[in-house]
This record gives structure tokens, sequence and C-alpha cells, in this order.
């Protein structure tokens, strides 16, 4: 059975890195659900958050295969219950729209939602949860026309207390130690 | 260390000295001609073998690799030169064969702009390499070198790419060399877990028909000894698959043959009878495997593997043990109790027999009038004590002579396993033949295999490099003609071939050569072609419509191994 699960791939700031990574999915034809790549807290390491639909038996398969990677230094994969996760959402409306009751007002409020920018045209709301909230909010305000809308790539913390790549760069110090 | 002022161009030279490098194998162009410059200083440190065609050169340097155990080395220029490396670059992914690849690249600013010869080579080679790295400072040049020589030899080797602009190769900067000894993010071999150990160890105290399966991870390893001891010791049989071979001597009591779809009919068979399998150095290829549902039923697997990836990736092991086999057999080897398996090891003989009668003796002592690949792989084989090293192309021809060439020695078989690329055998041998100048090296070859690359027959005869070629024509393509035959209804769409007159080509590029048409003229030839001095073409007319058997039919299970139609 097929389920969602996040890949944290942890790389070196190499050129071509990204190609490397997609192309273990391309290879197998799995679609990459969404794609976040970012900086990580340890200076000059990447993090990419990789969300795909897998069975378990092929999500091992495909992590190593990423591990296997020269420039990769880890990768991780858990279920979405394993995970504290965000994305983050815009959407853009007529500002005449909110003018006329106060309906979109409300929907932002109880979506725990809020207004970014309010010009003569245009108001920019945001939006951060999961994909159901923020789509939830999509079809509430798309009944009053949604101008423009953006969701972004998938953010997320392991519920482990500790960083688990500053874990792995000790262990692999101390291996690489042994090897010389 | 004291620094000097030289170009990028002369960095790439002095870096490849440093690591020891003889033999350059390659083609310039445009985007390398900086580095061809000063390889021209460097004439009598190292050798460069100009090939005809970059896909030559690459399979030159595979074979290098193979029977030195060094990285192959080969240069090309940008665009076309790069793309012509890429179906050897594959076949080295897939082989674990390693190679350092140096590309010529156009000069950086031109980058993106669909320059003269610009082809977005790491891009095309990025599937297909296990590194590769697009270098346009001079500076960056040592330094890159020395990571490439080290990701491509050690762990699992593979192909390592570098593509360095024009204006790298011309620009100036003070050169110092550091050999490459870690990398953070890459673990060539894992610690090896002492628990495993003792677990695999106990699973084959008990085992009592257990089968050993060995790949080129013992060769890569140079785990022979290792792996010898550790049969010897547990009574074990041993079987190899392609690439394996070699690595244990044919005529050892244990070894029992070889794996796959066109193995021996005892070790497949048997797989499915096995309480224990111990694979070492092997991967489960579909070619091993056959329909994997219905592989190894009965047996706990052992898997002794470099690279983690490969766990679990097609068969399930009960008991991984990671790391480098030389280590994991010795670790084993003293853990297990000494033991034999007499009976179970008898029923490999009784299947040999079986075999024997129904298929080997008709293939090597064949009565009918023509000529069979397997009596030519024969007589080859005895006439060089079994000591040459076997280069082979793809086909019917490379599983007849992997089944029956026979082998004392490792790193005497040099093959196109996991790409099956036709037209590596030719340009294969003559790598080959370099990294083992001492060696007699015979490459049998189909003639369909021969016209992809015959063109390096030139670099053969310019290098005067003694390489014994073999080819088997049957003017067919031989196995898509069996399929065809087999399971397309006998319906030979394109496989008949109009062969040219070898003879006549070999002796136009001034190859000595003989034609064979009966077998009363087969052994002696065979003897003149072993006896001549440098290089010679033997083209032997084989019967037309022969087939290779046993087979396991492409999807059916090792233990529907078929005998004979």
């Amino acid at each position: 059975m097929k389920q969602e699960y996040i890949i944290t791939v942890y790389s070196e700031n190499h050129i071509g890195m990204l190609s490397r990574i997609t192309l273990v999915f391309t290879r197998r034809k799995i679609n990459i659900d969404s794609l976040t790549v970012s900086e990580s807290a340890i200076e000059g390491i990447f993090k990419f958050t990789i969300v795909i639909k897998s069975t378990p038996d092929l999500i091992v398969k495909v992590v190593g295969q990423i591990e296997k990677q020269i420039d990769v230094l880890k990768a991780f994969y858990h279920t979405n219950d394993e995970m504290i996760y965000q994305e983050i959402a815009l959407y853009k409306v007529a500002t005449e729209a909110l003018y006329e009751n106060d309906t979109i007002e409300k929907i932002v409020r109880n979506a725990g939602a809020r207004i970014l920018e309010i010009t003569r045209e245009y108001t920019v709301i945001e939006k951060t949860g999961h994909k159901t909230e923020t789509q939830e909010l999509f079809f509430e305000l798309n009944k009053f026309k949604v101008m423009q809308f953006i969701r972004s790539g998938r953010v997320a913390l392991t519920r482990d207390p500790i960083e688990r790549l500053s874990e792995f760069l000790k262990e692999r110090d101390a291996v690489l130690e042994q090897i010389d | 260390m004291t620094t000097k002022k030289v170009t990028g161009s002369q960095a790439v030279i002095l870096s490849l000295l440093e690591e020891e490098v003889d033999t350059i194998f390659g083609y310039p162009g445009g985007a390398i001609m900086p580095i061809y410059d000063a390889l021209y200083d460097h004439n009598d440190h190292v050798k460069h073998i100009l090939t005809r065609h970059e896909q030559g050169a690459i399979h030159a340097a595979e074979g290098y690799a193979r029977v030195t155990g060094k990285p192959g080395v080969c240069f090309a220029t940008s665009g076309p030169g790069a793309t012509n490396l890429i179906t050897g670059i594959a076949d080295a992914m897939l082989d674990s064969v390693p190679l350092v690849c140096i590309i010529g690249q156009v000069a950086s600013p031109l980058l993106g702009t669909d320059a003269f010869q610009e082809s977005d080579v790491v891009g095309i080679s990025m599937p297909v390499t296990k590194w590769n790295y697009q270098i346009t400072t001079p500076e960056e040049i040592p330094e890159t070198i020395a990571k490439a020589f080290y990701i491509a030899n050690s762990g699992r080797p593979g192909p390592v790419l570098i593509d360095i602009t024009k204006d790298a190769q011309f620009g100036e900067f003070d050169f110092e060399y550091k050999k490459c000894t870690k990398i953070r993010s890459y673990l060539p071999e894992q610690p090896i877990n002492k628990f495993k150990i003792k677990e695999a160890a106990d699973i084959i105290d008990n085992a009592e028909r257990p089968l050993l399966l060995f790949g080129q991870g013992v060769i890569i390893g140079r785990a022979e000894e290792e792996l010898k001891a550790f049969v010897e010791k547990t009574g074990i049989p041993a079987a190899w698959t392609l690439l394996g071979l070699s690595a244990l001597p044919t005529d050892h009591p244990l070894n029992v043959g070889m794996l796959g779809m066109h193995g021996n009919y005892g070790p497949n068979q048997l797989t499915n009878h096995a309480d224990v399998i111990i694979s070492v150095g092997m991967r489960f290829d579909d070619r091993v495997t056959g329909k994997v549902s219905s592989y190894a039923t009965e047996a706990k697997i052992i898997h002794l593997e470099i690279d983690p990836a490969e766990i679990h990736k097609i068969i399930r092991a009960d008991v991984p043990i990671l790391g480098n086999s030389k280590k994991s057999l010795k670790l084993l080897t003293d853990q297990v109790k000494e033991n034999r398996h007499d009976e179970w090891l008898a029923r490999f003989r009784e299947s040999d027999k079986t075999e024997q009668e129904k298929i080997i003796q008709k293939e090597l002592f064949p009565e009918k009038p023509g000529l069979t690949m397997g009596e030519v792989v024969r007589i080859a084989g005895d006439k060089t004590n079994h000591e040459a090293v076997l280069v082979t192309d793809v086909g019917q021809h490379q599983m007849v002579a992997s089944r029956y060439f026979k082998f004392r020695h490792p790193r005497s078989n040099v093959t196109s396993g996991g790409l099956g690329t036709m037209g590596f055998g030719l340009p294969a041998a003559m790598g080959a033949q370099i990294g083992a100048p001492d060696r007699k090296v015979i490459a049998f070859i189909g003639d369909g295999g021969f016209q992809m690359t015959i063109q390096e027959l030139g670099t053969i005869a310019q290098n005067k490099l003694p390489v014994k070629i073999v080819v088997l024509n049957n003017n067919f393509l031989g196995m898509v003609r069996q399929w065809q035959q087999l399971f397309f209804e006998k319906r030979y769409s394109f496989t008949e071939l109009q062969n040219p007159d070898f003879i006549a080509i070999a002796k136009g590029f001034g190859i000595d050569a003989h034609k064979v048409e009966v077998r009363d003229d087969l052994e002696s030839s065979i003897q003149t072609m072993i006896d001549h001095p440098g290089p010679y073409m033997l083209e032997v007319v084989i019967e037309k419509e022969d087939n290779v058997f046993p087979m396991v039919p492409s999807g059916a299970s090792v233990s529907d191994i078929m005998l004979e139609l």
C-alpha cells in the first residue's frame, strides 16, 4: 500500500545535487509531490525535504540509492505522523470583495490566516498549515474569486529532541578516523 | 612542499603522474587541445593510446582497469567526443569498473550558449557516473583529480567524469598536489558488524545444504584467497556469476559452476534446494535470479556486500554483512566450524553428469560437420593452459566462452555483464593487453559485435598489441536469433547479416588473419594464432543456427532451467 513519506536529504552544497537526487525518482518513475531545498542549521550543508507516495518496501530502496550519491551526507525517511510539518500558501483576492461584507474577514480569522498586504486593487492573505488546510481555505476564498494562489513545498522537523544530522556527523567523523 | 606555476593543462598531466597513471586512452579535439599539448612533453612518462573512436577508448580503459585493478583513464573532447564515451561509462557503472574520464569543455563564458561542440556533459553523464564535476578554474584541477581517483577506486568502484573548460586549461596557478584519502559525505566501506558475523556463522554451522554465490566483489576486493579458505574450511559448494568468473579456479573441487540464464544446471536448479545461501560481492542481477518470487525459496540468505544500496534491493537478506569482503570473509572463516557437505556436493556432480550428457559433450566434441563455438573455446583454453585473459563481447559466444574457457588465475575474465554492450570486446581486449602485457589475451567476438567497433583493429595494429582475436561467425545476431527461435516462433526479424570479408579487412589494417571453415583446420589454426608474436585474427565459421543451453527463460524460475528444446 502506498502512503505519503517525507524524505529528508542532507548534502554538501555542490552544483548538480538537485539533479542527482531527483534522478533516483525519475529512474523509477516516481512523482515528487513537493520539494523544498534550503541551507540547514549547519553551515554549508543543504537540506532537501521531498514528499513522495511510496510503499514501505520501495522507500527503503529509494533512500538507499539517494544516500549512495557521493555528496549526500545522509538521507532519512519518515511517515507524516513522525514529523511536524507545514506548508505556506498565499492567496490574492480583490480588495473590493472585502468591502462588500465581512465574510472574507471571518474566513481569514477562523482559518488562522493573516493579511499580508492590502492595496486598492488586491489583498494578499497568508496561511500556514497542512495541505488540506491551505486547500480548504482556497475553496472558501475562491467563492469570492482568488486572483492568484501559490503553495510552498513542505518543511518538516522530526519529533526527536536532537538534531539527527549532528549526531550522524559525529559518528561519521569517528568512522573516518578509524579508516586512517 | 614547494609549489610551481603551471597552466591548468600541465596541472592535469602532473596530477595524473602523481596518481601513477601509466596509460591514457583517448582522442583529441578542439576543447581538449591544451591538455594534449601538455601531454606532448610527457611522452616518456605516460603512454597515450590513440583509438579510432571514443567508444574504443572507453572500453579499452575498462579492459585495462579490469585486469590491473587500477582506474582506467580516458581523454575526450567536448560535445561528440564526450557523448561517444557515454555507452562505456554506463557499462562501467553497472560493472563497477573504476574509470577517470577527463573531458574538454568549451570556455566558461560560452557555457550554456550552444557553442560549437558544446554539450552538457555533466548533465548527460550524471545518471551513469559514480561522481562527476565541472572545472572552470585551474585552481580546482589538482584537488578534483585527487578526489576523482579516490572515488573511482574505493568502496564499490565506478566511473568518474571531470569536465574541464578550455579557459581553465589555459589559466596559470601555483600547482600543489595532495592525494585524497577521505571525503566527509562518502564512506567507501562500512565497519564490519561482529554480531552479524556471529549470527551468520551460527546459520552456516547448522546448514545442511548451503550454497555460496560469488561475484566480482571478490575480485575487486582481492579476496580470492579468503574465498578459497572459507569454502575449503566449510566444504560449501561455490557458484559464480558471470563477473565472478576466475575468482576461484575452475577445477577447484568446490567450484560448482556458473549461475544464471545460461549458467550450469546444478547451481541454478539446486538454488531452490539450498537451505542457506551465502552471497559474496554479487547483486542478484535478474539474469542470475530469474523469477525473484520463486528464487532461493527454501534458503536463509546471508549477503556480504560493500554497497549498502544493494542490501534487500532484489532479495531480502536474513543476515546482511556490510563491508569489504576480504575482511568479512576472513572474520567469517575464523568463526565457522570445519565441515563437509559431501552428499550435497554430490548432487551438483550428479547434475553435472546430466548436463555433460545432454549439452556439454555435443558442444565441445561435436559429431556433426558444422563447427560449434564450444569446441573453438575448448581448444583455445587448452592450448593456453587456461592461463590466458579471456575477453568476450556480448551474445551467444560470450555465454559459451564463459562456460567453457576455464581459469586458473583471477582477473582473467573481461566481459560486459550488466550493460551487455555489443562492441565491447575488441577495444576491451586491447586495453587488457596493455594492462597485462606479459599475458596472452584472447578475445572471442561474434560477427555482429565485431562490426560495432571493428575500427579498433587500426589501434591494435598501430600499437602492435599482440591480441588474439577469434571472430565466431555464424552470419547471425545469434542470441537474438535464438530468442526468436524459442519465443517468437522462428520469426527471424532482422538478425541475419551479410558480412564483409573479415580476412581482407584485418589484412587491410595490417593484421595477420586466417579463416577456418572445416574441423580439420581448426586445431592447427588456433595453434598458429597463439604462437603468432603479434596481433592475429582468426575467423571461424560456425554452425548457423546453434543454440546456447541450458537456459533459464526470461521470467522463469531458476528451477525451470531448460536443458534442451
